[in-house]
């Protein structure tokens, strides 16, 4: 089946990637659509979807407040940070 | 006979009557990791120090007289998995350097067993490939045969045992991963049913199909581990809440008047050494008393397309997460939040890692959700109501892992279709959340491990361990190993 290179850079806006040409070569997105679409020749009109396999639905718990993760702890794996606060470019003008 | 060599229930009884110490087991291990490590790479992060000192407090335990039948024995986990302050990379460069603040459900139930962590295994990166050729830190070599893969994604957990380098190892599987590795390697891979093991701390990839399973040297030490890792964690909402049997007791029931069915569809793309394995198997379980029988699963031809789409649409929104702001990789070339994002995650992620969330996005998009995601939802419940017809029949489905052994290093890498083609024997089970155990077969034409898949309904684990025991207690496949 043909994909569009368009197509394909629009779903990898979606996605938040950027791609090179060669990388969009490589990734063979037509083969792997195309695989697929095997499903395409099923006729499922009356089959109810499964989303999950397991009879468990809306598991609650009482909203208790609990000590939580040591802010020091999680911002170790940040890449970039200060105060206490995770860093990020400039959001807002 | 060298300590490395050991199964679980050798080690522990050795362990119990003081004929070894877990520090002279666990050095044992370092060892043979020494000696064969630069050959088969199983391995991510090894630390020797903090095994041995695991070693000691097991060591500590035992002679208190309050040793399980996992203490002091050494174990690898897959890096997917989170280890308290030791290094959880999915075998991608985007969490090279991430240090998880917490333990996995599981990382956390060996510790309190007394197991010792001696390293994480390398993988498939994110859980997504068939060879673990996709990590980004290196490939992972069969023991059996050191031009070939160990299969993935859990390669490096089923090489890991079966190089010695590990008593045991814990692996997961979303499509096949624990299994199909297990097959390669000629261990034992079990995928436990969908919501029995929590999957807290483990990386999601694709979440309504991921399991963590045990990957062990023979079925009973299979049986032990998972006694350690299953059970309710208010921590994963899909977690079951029921009360488990010991998995080691059913293990000599038998399978005497046991209905095994052996589904047709499973048999016809596999190699002539394969498929004979496959007899042999059924010829075993034959003269020990069960019934086997032909079955119908015709309705999982087509899991593997469903089986590409589900998992690659979760893994699509599981992975939206790695944005490079709070933590793993962050891109240096940026001028915007935008920029930050898309450049983080072309730079992080490796080519199949992408592939899969390019598909998931597709599958998902506007346009495109009813022909992909929601016909494959639908036919998950075709699956679903084929197994469960299946199963009003019989006690346990018999098929081969995989259609051939082990293949060569670099053969299908490039071929993403043809690398996906070879999972059909294994992603049918995800898809319906059932468990399934691989155990080794026999040997093919060309000397490389088969393995044996059964396949039981949910929450037969018991049953299906048993079925699993029959068959290596009356075959030898699972003495041989791998000369390095």
């Amino acid at each position: 089946m043909k994909i569009t290179k368009e197509e394909i850079l629009h779903v990898a806006q979606l996605a938040r990637l950027r791609l090179s040409d060669a990388e969009m070569d490589e990734l063979n997105m037509e083969g792997v659509i195309g695989f697929a679409n095997q499903l395409s020749e099923l006729n499922l009109d009356e089959v109810e979807p499964t989303n999950h396999v397991s009879d468990v639905y809306n598991v609650l718990r009482a909203d208790e407040v609990k000590p939580s993760f040591d802010r020091d702890d999680i911002l170790k794996n940040a890449p970039s940070k200060e105060r206490g606060c995770v860093l990020v470019p400039k959001v807002v003008d | 006979m060298q300590p490395y060599e050991l199964t679980i229930h050798e080690s522990a009884e050795l362990l119990r009557d003081k004929k070894i110490s877990s520090r002279e087991l666990t050095q044992s291990v370092l060892d043979r990791i020494n000696a064969v490590e630069d050959r088969v790479s199983s391995y991510i992060t090894v630390d020797a120090d903090a095994a041995l000192a695991c070693a000691d407090k097991a060591d500590a335990r035992i002679a208190a007289g309050e040793a399980g039948p996992l203490t002091g024995i050494p174990a690898a986990i897959k890096d997917n998995i989170c280890t308290k302050d030791v290094a959880t990379t999915c075998a991608s460069k985007m969490l090279e350097n991430f240090v998880p603040p917490y333990d996995a459900f599981v990382s956390k139930r060996l510790k309190d067993a007394g197991a010792v962590l001696v390293g994480k295994a390398n993988m498939d990166e994110f859980a997504m490939g068939s060879s673990t050729e996709t990590s980004y830190f290196k490939k992972t070599r069969n023991p059996y045969n050191l031009d070939r893969v160990p299969g993935g994604s859990s390669g490096g957990s089923a090489a890991a045992v079966a190089a010695d380098e590990a008593i045991f190892a814990l692996g997961s599987d979303t499509g096949g991963s624990v299994r199909q590795p297990a097959s390669f390697c000629s261990v034992v891979g079990l995928k436990p049913t969908y919501g029995l093991v929590s999957r807290y701390g483990l990386v999601a990839f694709a979440s309504s199909l991921d399991q963590i399973g045990p990957i062990t040297k023979d079925v009973t030490d299979c049986a032990t581990v998972l006694n350690a890792i299953a059970g309710h964690d208010a921590m994963d909402s899909t977690s079951v809440k029921m009360d488990l049997p010991d998995y080691c007791s059913g293990l000599n029931a038998g399978v005497k008047g046991k209905h095994i069915g052996v589904p047709t569809s499973y048999l016809t793309g596999a190699r002539d050494d394969v498929r004979k394995c496959v007899e042999n198997a059924i010829a075993v379980y034959r003269s020990l008393g069960a019934e086997v029988e032909e079955c119908d699963l015709s309705s999982t031809d087509y899991a593997l397309p469903a089986y590409y789409i589900i998992s690659s649409a979760e893994a699509s929104s599981n992975l939206a997460r790695f944005d490079g702001v709070k933590y793993g990789y962050r891109t240096e070339n940026f001028d915007s939040l935008t920029e930050l994002y898309c450049n983080t995650r072309a730079e992080g992620f490796g080519s199949e890692v992408k592939r899969r969330i390019m598909l998931g996005t597709y599958a998902l998009s506007s346009g495109y959700y009813d022909a992909y995601y929601k016909k494959a939802l639908q036919a998950r419940t075709l699956i679903k109501r084929n197994f469960d017809e299946a199963f009003a029949k019989f006690d346990a489905l018999l098929t081969p892992a995989y259609p051939t052994t082990a293949f060569s290093v670099g053969e299908k890498a490039n071929n993403p279709v043809e690398m996906y083609a070879g999972d059909l024997c294994t992603v049918s089970v995800n898809i319906a959340g059932l468990p399934a155990i691989v155990l080794p077969g026999g040997f093919g034409t060309d000397g490389m491990p088969i393995g044996i898949q059964l396949i039981g309904n949910a929450f037969s684990e018991q049953t299906l361990l048993g079925t699993a025991y029959a068959l290596e207690q009356n075959t030898d496949a699972h003495t041989v190993r791998p000369t390095l």
